[in-house]
């Protein structure tokens, strides 16, 4: 997977828990808590999104590494088998 | 027409679930209700036979309505006190075009799906029964990229509606209701530090939030304070047997509801965090069920998540008591001679005067910081 497909996925995710929001005007270093109006339970959903299209295992204690969308493709990329980019 | 909170006086029928000679039991859905409060599926409250539909879809009635006859099992037919459907049906309301939207024939699935995918119902053919639409209508339609502006317009009406209904209520509560106020701090230390641990065994898809903590915890503390777990009826105190513990869920187009998980204080924290997942992602998809609107006998609200650190509310009618959580902080204490920092939340409760007083429920809230300090028991 690449970083490309990678922050594909975590906005398509994003976009069915916040289907509200403006995802083209999402800042990519900015918290998602801070630009989305997402509580905990919407968080929640997130993850176990996440986990099971990325199939990368998230403990808690990553919670904090996946609050913004380039903390999100940094901490995915780390952990899947990712390709370069064509 | 059930009555789904103080504050709803009408409702329109969307459509029938069921028709006559069907047979239904206690808790089936029966219909679908268009209220201020979203669209509401009808839940029946007896077993028996549908005998007859006296309300046809499209039309908005006043609360207490007979919308249909159902005779239970081993009953006559009925005839004499069965309304006639020419008195019991009223004239439907003249609806806006854009309140037309909400009174498609439409299965809730499909209702869901058009949300998601943005679709304009009121352009969408149904090829279900009679007409219905079904999810392959919406899926069809949202292929062929038909536009969302009425939906749009439609939405913004029912937060209108919906922003009128809590101001008619909560005005009437501050009318009406003699509240008074009490809160304390409770140190989250153990509940979080017993969290951390749980939710490190378990996959994601099964963790708890500690929100399910605290409302396992009022549930339970109101066996201990059973007048606030409690309904203010024809000027008396009506004590519930059971526990409904009604969670205030904001909604994405604005507005609130505080629908009940039924049977709070009987459910193990898994079965509470299932039920809660599902309850919050029914309310902000339009599909609750009627006894979630009518049976909430306390109301949970926690601001915390938007930073107040502290929030008190005001009490639903015909409810006695609503209980807040305000935001995690960090709270200086002193502990065996020293100042320490301990994680811990502002609880507040807003109760009744007529029902209650400053130490009943005074005591309530110590019992809420007790429960949670052992929460491995809740």
């Amino acid at each position: 997977m690449t970083q490309d497909e990678i922050r594909a996925t975590v906005l398509r995710i994003l976009g069915e828990i916040a289907p509200e929001a403006d995802l083209t005007r999402l800042k990519s270093n900015v918290s998602f808590r801070d630009q989305l109006d997402i509580d905990s339970m919407d968080f929640l959903n997130f993850v176990i999104a996440l986990d099971e299209e990325l199939d990368v295992r998230i403990p808690e204690s990553d919670y904090p590494k996946l609050s913004t969308l380039d903390a999100c493709v940094e901490l995915f990329s780390s952990r899947t088998a990712v390709k370069d980019a064509p | 027409m059930p009555t789904l909170g103080a504050d709803m006086t009408v409702g329109t029928l969307l459509a029938w679930m069921k028709k006559p000679g069907d047979e239904v039991k206690r808790g089936e859905i029966i219909a679908e209700v268009d209220t201020d409060k979203g669209v509401i599926e009808v839940e029946v409250f007896t077993n028996g036979i549908i005998e007859k539909l006296l309300i046809e879809p499209g039309a908005e009635v006043p609360v207490g309505t007979v919308l249909a006859i159902i005779r239970e099992p081993g009953a006559e037919v009925s005839s004499a006190t069965t309304p006639s459907p020419a008195e019991a049906l009223k004239p439907a309301a003249v609806v806006s075009p854009s309140q037309l939207e909400s009174r498609v024939h439409i299965s809730p699935a499909a209702r869901k799906l058009a949300t998601e995918l943005g679709v304009d119902i009121s352009r969408v053919t149904g090829t279900g029964s009679g007409g219905r639409i079904q999810r392959v209508d919406i899926e069809r339609a949202a292929a062929a990229k038909l536009t969302d502006v009425v939906v749009r317009d439609a939405a913004g009406e029912r937060q209108a509606r919906m922003r009128r209904t809590i101001a008619a209520a909560m005005a009437r509560s501050k009318r009406e209701i003699p509240h008074y106020y009490l809160s304390t701090t409770i140190d989250m230390s153990n509940p979080m530090a017993w969290l951390a641990e749980e939710n490190l065994k378990r996959p994601v898809v099964d963790r708890l939030l500690y929100g399910v903590l605290l409302i396992k915890a009022v549930a339970l503390a109101l066996h201990e304070v059973p007048e606030l777990n409690s309904v203010w009826k024809d000027e008396k105190l009506n004590v519930s047997k059971e526990i409904n513990v009604g969670v205030a869920i904001s909604l994405r187009q604005g507005g609130l509801v505080a629908p009940a998980l039924l049977g709070t204080d009987k459910q193990n924290l898994d079965e509470l965090m299932k039920n809660f997942r599902d309850l919050v992602k029914r309310a902000r998809a339009g599909s609750l069920r009627s006894s979630e609107l009518s049976e909430p006998t306390i109301t949970l609200t926690s601001l915390g998540e938007r930073g107040a650190e502290s929030v008190f509310g005001i009490i639903y009618p015909p409810q006695v008591a609503i209980v807040g959580f305000g935001r995690p902080m960090e709270w200086p204490r002193t502990m065996d001679g020293q100042i320490v920092l301990r994680p811990a939340i502002k609880a507040t409760l807003s109760a009744d005067h007529r029902v209650s007083d400053g130490h009943r429920g005074s005591l309530f809230l110590t019992a809420i910081d007790r429960l949670l300090q052992e929460p491995g028991k809740l």
